[in-house]
């Protein structure tokens, strides 16, 4: 999970950045730095920013001019909401009907990849373990594919996104009961490079 | 041609038993459960040999569910003289005898003799010399040549099986010979790796590994490891399904958003999509003659069995029995198919008669998956559950007369039996 968290980390970096460049200095505030292995790059990133603010402080030119992008700043909240987004979506038995609890988690998503076309992603379906493994493969790539058209719906573009299935292969939880059922019957959303 | 044989024994053991009925012992434990006793002895100095020759004979003939296999309580070799009604009078209806002999090359000499005690008669006598890495293989031959000379049909011993086995976070792709013994590694990888398919030369497996984070069909040489992607497109490629000729692999593709039956050429090229529906297609496997493609859809709301011709056209529903109804298999003679049903919580391999209709239940277990036939048509493999392991058994088509492949006690799925040729 959280070596998919980089590239995001790095997005908000780079958005912040152009932000930034109103005379404001940068604080990472806000920015989701919840992974241990990306906190140290987007700190980095946030820095050298803080620099460039810093050095244009001590000596501004007069006819300087700030940009506010704000398409910029739609896409960092953007990514910011998908970032604090689940990026898990359960099923029920047999169902390929996301539920209405997830959906502001899939609307999250779709907006972050609609404000930002270079974002890739891949939905992962799985399925319990009962049942055959290759129907189940359908099963997993049939909730996948829901998924997928949710996103699209909302304004990401089929481009950015592939549906795949594990089937019942890949179990989040490895147990044999409805509770364990109910944890791998799920689609999972994952950064794509 | 077997069951001719079969009632030809039947007959001959009736009318030889007028006079002495105990001294033709077909066992009728049910129909189809008619079997030949056959007496086994113990190979001359088959204790030298790494591999117990008589007993891998006794235990393929035993499982094959055509014969009852004993040992001898007496010392006999390929020289001995079988006295006909002395074995007849012990029950035997065929005896089997021979020894094992090392060369000074280091090779095996096995040689082994069979005789007809009901004819009175000597069927065959045979040496095969081999190496010792195929002493298992030999002993298969032998049983399979009993079976063949007594039945008129073709044993399946020498034929091997591929299997999935997951050891923790690892998975490896099997190939054994057709008791489980034997079995050498041909893939092993940290993803899973599910649907072997063996081509009809026996040389190819075609399977689904998940080796690149989603579902892609290869195909790997057996002998030499050689492997390439077959399908990989976007979305999921999976449940590859050799024709009868070898030339194409029809299999399922989420390509074009749903999972939908696909037609290859072997090589690789453009699918041909073969089934447009709005529901889960998947599950494809060709008929013996190339001319039927069954398959599992859910376009009638639960999982149902159907077929289409191979070239595409009218879909036909197969099972009605029962409401979720997966995994077809084929018999080679194309008149069975076995599958997997849904009885409430159990999953079952049921068998049904393609022209009849006649539903018959396989097994007694409630795990069961992914049926596979013998290339004789005689028994099917199956994965199922016991004692809290993954295992796979094989079963006669009555369900009589059952064996758990040999295992080394990691989790065991996915069997699929190869063609006669190896």
């Amino acid at each position: 999970m959280t070596r998919f968290r980089a590239p995001l980390i790095t997005a908000l970096a780079t958005a912040a950045l152009l932000v930034g460049c109103s005379s404001t200095p940068l604080t990472t505030d806000g920015a989701p730095v919840e992974s241990r292995n990306t906190g140290a790059a987007g700190a980095t990133q946030a820095g050298s920013g803080s620099t460039a603010g810093g050095a244009s402080a001590s000596g501004t030119p007069q006819s300087g001019v700030a940009t506010v992008d704000l398409a910029a700043a739609n896409a960092a909240s953007a990514a910011a909401a998908a970032a604090k987004a689940t990026r898990i979506v359960y099923f029920d038995f047999d169902s390929f009907v996301i539920k209405d609890e997830f959906k502001p988690a899939v609307d999250a998503h779709a907006k972050a990849l609609a404000s930002d076309k270079a974002r890739r992603m891949t939905v992962e379906g799985h399925t319990d373990e009962r049942g055959g493994r290759e129907y189940n493969l359908a099963l997993g790539q049939k909730r996948a594919e829901a998924v997928l058209r949710s996103l699209v719906l909302l304004g990401a573009s089929e481009q950015q996104l592939e549906a795949v299935s594990f089937g019942e292969e890949r179990a989040a939880d490895p147990g044999h009961d409805e509770a364990a059922w109910a944890k791998n019957r799920r689609a999972e959303l994952k950064d794509r490079r | 041609m077997m069951w001719l044989r079969r009632r030809f024994l039947v007959a001959l053991g009736a009318g030889a038993a007028l006079p002495a009925a105990a001294q033709f012992r077909i066992e009728v434990s049910g129909v189809g459960a008619t079997q030949i006793p056959v007496t086994v002895a113990g190979f001359r100095d088959e204790g030298r040999a790494p591999v117990p020759v008589s007993a891998i004979v006794r235990a393929d003939l035993q499982r094959s569910g055509v014969f009852r296999a004993s040992d001898a309580s007496v010392a006999l070799d390929e020289r001995s003289r079988v006295d006909a009604a002395e074995w007849r009078g012990r029950g035997a209806d065929a005896v089997v005898a021979g020894s094992v002999s090392r060369l000074a090359d280091g090779r095996f000499d096995v040689r082994f003799k069979l005789w007809d005690v009901v004819k009175g008669e000597e069927l065959i006598g045979q040496s095969k010399v081999v190496l010792e890495a195929d002493l298992r293989l030999a002993a298969h031959r032998i049983a399979d040549e009993v079976h063949q000379q007594l039945t008129g049909e073709r044993g399946v011993n020498a034929t091997r099986i591929a299997y999935v086995v997951r050891t923790g976070n690892r998975y490896t792709l099997h190939v054994t010979d057709a008791d489980g013994e034997g079995g050498q590694v041909a893939l092993a990888s940290l993803e899973p790796i599910i649907s072997p398919a063996w081509s009809p030369d026996g040389r190819e497996l075609a399977y689904v590994s998940f080796e690149t984070q989603k579902a892609v069909v290869w195909v790997q040489d057996v002998l030499t490891g050689a492997r390439r992607m077959l399908a990989n497109f976007r979305g999921s490629n999976s449940a590859p399904a050799w024709s009868p000729d070898g030339r194409d692999v029809a299999m399922t593709l989420s390509r074009d958003g749903l999972s939908q039956l696909y037609v290859m050429p072997r090589a690789g090229g453009t699918p041909r999509r073969l089934t447009s529906s709005s529901s889960i297609d998947t599950e494809p496997v060709y008929s013996p003659d190339g001319t039927r493609i069954y398959f599992v859809s859910d376009r009638g709301g639960g999982p149902q069995i159907y077929r289409v011709p191979a070239a595409g056209g009218a879909v036909e529903r197969i099972s009605f029995s029962g409401a979720y109804n997966i995994s077809p298999a084929v018999s080679p003679d194309g008149k069975l198919m076995a599958y997997v049903t849904r009885q409430g919580g159990a999953f079952k391999v049921m068998t049904q008669e393609l022209d009849g209709g006649t539903v018959r239940s396989l097994t007694d277990t409630s795990d069961d998956e992914s049926p596979s036939f013998a290339p004789n048509g005689r028994l099917i493999v199956y994965a199922t559950r016991s004692q809290g392991r993954d295992v796979l058994m094989t079963s006669t088509l009555d369900g009589k007369i059952k064996t758990r492949l040999l295992a080394s006690g990691a989790d065991m799925r996915e069997p699929a039996w190869g063609p006669f040729v190896r």
